[in-house]
């Protein structure tokens, strides 16, 4: 039976940089096990003939030639930007002390 | 940071096998990025090459750059690897503000390229047959600066700066098979693969694949296992190794590390590791806390890639005769030893000497020249040899004089000076600094009198048969008349007047 534990979901909510409070885990465990069980059922009617499909459009090989065209002015590009410096995004510290 | 006592590499090798993974990252030469149409261009103002796609805007759609596809199948048909007839985009997840999109689009289980090999030469001439996994395509990241630190590094440093021009250009990765069973010569295997993935690269045009550009870059993965064992040891990846010398010794330095920690009882730790130029050592990168959990999935705004057989087909038509090939043929057609042959790849100047036996110079006078006085110079000047201000065109005409005996090497060498100092081409270049042979044979015929007059010894020896010593009287008439005169001919005048048989 597929599903979802509260450690998954913990270890999930920490690689996306989600703060979660232990009564949020309890909840969303909850409720993305059953997500995950209704999703699950999928599988139920899909036979060995029905490939997993990622994409809803039966497309191939859509491509643009190697052309360029006009980038963002650097000011449009960081005008959404917290912090900016030498016309850079600026990010906190990244790591802290060894 | 503890230090760890090495192993001497003769000693390792005698108790511990190899084993090696290299990884490659080649920026392609596209006009534009994989997946959006910003410039590539370098030496841009920082984030004035980016867009919503590359910079990871919600609602932006990327399309793929057909010559990114291209280019990733040539390279996979170069590496005689099968081509996918279907595969897909994926998501790579990690937060890391050097990706705006906290992800990087790349290939997972399905990449376009697989199961193929190199062949590397080795420079005793010896072939090693590295096998390769897959290349996939994916995206250059943006750059980072850290500030505030001590170094310039990461640690301690207060906060970062990101350009994202870099971000979204065009990579392809190639991941070669655990390489087993070449031993004491494993750190020349890495280098010799690399440098021959990087000819084979630039011989296909997608890239210039210049490494201190940052245009390709390598990872080397490695472990030791006791001799005769079948079961790999723990490895090592040391990243951004980006030259071939470091390669090499990045290798070494692994195995003498692996060995000492070995020998002692110790275990190896899978980490990344920093190489450092200045001693050839590593040191610990980060110790991954938890297992890589990237959470790959298929990319849902792009489609798969088919590669149709007949484009595969096609673009196979259109590879070029693999570079150690080439450089084998040339290498016959030239007549030269395989150590030669590898002196004139080092310098750069395989293109120069075959572009200039096109313009007409037979092969022994355009490698003389490109590997001796313009090496020479280029030497001088720091530079490379394709950076001289003389084309192929100049050179075989240079050899062209020599060989019509309008100059001897002496005058030839003068006349590369007055090209390299931008005096025009080489027969311009003649008649301005009157750089002739004294061909006037009235005026040489009396020269050549002069110097047997005031050396009769020297000629009666010669008249006696001892025609060696004509080259005393050669090397007078050179001097009389400034060395300006072809000393073949000279020579042939001397023993004329004299009545001797040359």
């Amino acid at each position: 039976m597929p599903g979802i534990t509260r450690e998954e979901v913990a270890h999930l909510a920490r690689l996306s940089r989600l703060e979660l409070k232990a009564e949020e885990l309890d909840h969303f465990a909850e409720q993305l096990d059953v997500i995950i069980g209704a999703v699950a059922r999928v599988s139920d009617v899909a036979d060995e003939d029905v490939p997993p499909t990622s994409h809803p459009l039966p497309l191939t090989n859509v491509m643009r030639p190697d052309e360029v065209r006009p980038s963002l002015t650097p000011e449009e590009a960081l005008s959404g930007a917290p912090a900016q410096e030498q016309q850079r995004f600026k990010v906190p510290q990244i790591l802290g002390e060894d | 940071m503890t230090v760890t006592e090495l192993v001497s590499y003769e000693e390792a090798l005698a108790t511990y096998e190899p084993v090696m993974g290299l990884e490659v990252h080649v920026e392609l030469g596209t006009k534009t990025k994989m997946f959006c149409g910003c410039s590539t261009e370098l030496g841009a103002e920082p984030n004035s090459q980016t867009c919503p796609t590359c910079l990871g805007m919600p609602g932006s759609l990327p399309v793929v750059n057909a010559v990114g596809v291209e280019s990733a199948v040539k390279i996979g048909l170069a590496l005689h690897c099968e081509i996918a007839e279907w595969c897909r985009f994926a998501r790579k997840n990690y937060f890391y503000p050097d990706m705006p999109k906290n992800f990087q689009t790349s290939q997972y289980d399905e990449p376009i390229a697989f199961n193929g090999y190199l062949d590397v030469q080795l420079e005793d001439g010896e072939v090693f047959r590295v096998e390769i996994e897959r290349a996939h395509m994916e995206e250059d990241t943006g750059k980072s600066t850290h500030v505030g630190g001590a170094t310039g590094r990461i640690h301690g440093a207060s906060h970062s700066l990101l350009d994202y021009n870099r971000a979204g250009i065009p990579l392809i990765e190639i991941v070669t098979k655990p390489i087993t069973g070449a031993g004491e010569r494993a750190p020349e295997v890495a280098k010799a693969y690399v440098a021959e993935l990087r000819e084979l690269i630039k011989a296909l045009g997608v890239s210039e694949a210049r490494m201190e550009m940052g245009q390709m870059r390598c990872d080397v993965n490695l472990s030791l296992m006791p001799k005769g064992a079948e079961k790999f040891g723990t490895r090592s990846e040391t990243k951004n190794v980006n030259s071939l010398r470091s390669v090499e010794r990045a290798a070494r330095f692994e195995i003498q590390r692996h060995a000492a920690v070995l020998s002692s009882g110790g275990t190896i730790l899978q980490e990344t590791r920093h190489f450092h130029e200045e001693d050839g050592s590593t040191t610990s990168g980060r110790i991954k806390e938890e297992a890589e959990d990237y959470r790959y999935f298929p990319e849902p705004d792009l489609v798969p890639v088919a590669p149709s057989r007949e484009w595969v087909e096609e673009l196979r038509a259109t590879l070029p005769e693999l570079p150690r090939v080439r450089r084998n043929r040339l290498r016959e057609e030239w007549g030269v030893s395989e150590h030669d042959m590898q002196s004139i790849l080092n310098a750069g100047a395989v293109d120069l000497i075959v572009a200039t036996i096109e313009a007409g110079a037979d092969a022994a006078s355009a490698r003389k020249w490109w590997m001796g006085e313009l090496a020479r110079r280029a030497n001088e000047a720091g530079t490379d040899l394709a950076a001289l201000e003389i084309t192929p065109g100049q050179v075989a005409r240079v050899c062209a004089l020599v060989a019509e005996g309008s100059l001897n090497d002496k005058l030839a060498r003068q006349v590369i000076e007055g090209v390299l100092a931008g005096e025009g081409d080489p027969d311009e270049v003649v008649d301005k600094r009157g750089l002739k042979v004294v061909s006037d044979e009235g005026a040489l015929g009396t020269a050549v009198d002069e110097a047997i007059a005031a050396n009769a010894a020297v000629a009666d020896k010669i008249r006696a048969g001892k025609v060696a010593a004509a080259g005393a009287l050669v090397g007078a008439v050179m001097k009389a008349t400034r060395g300006q005169a072809d000393a073949a001919r000279v020579r042939e005048l001397i023993l004329e007047k004299l009545g001797v048989e040359g």
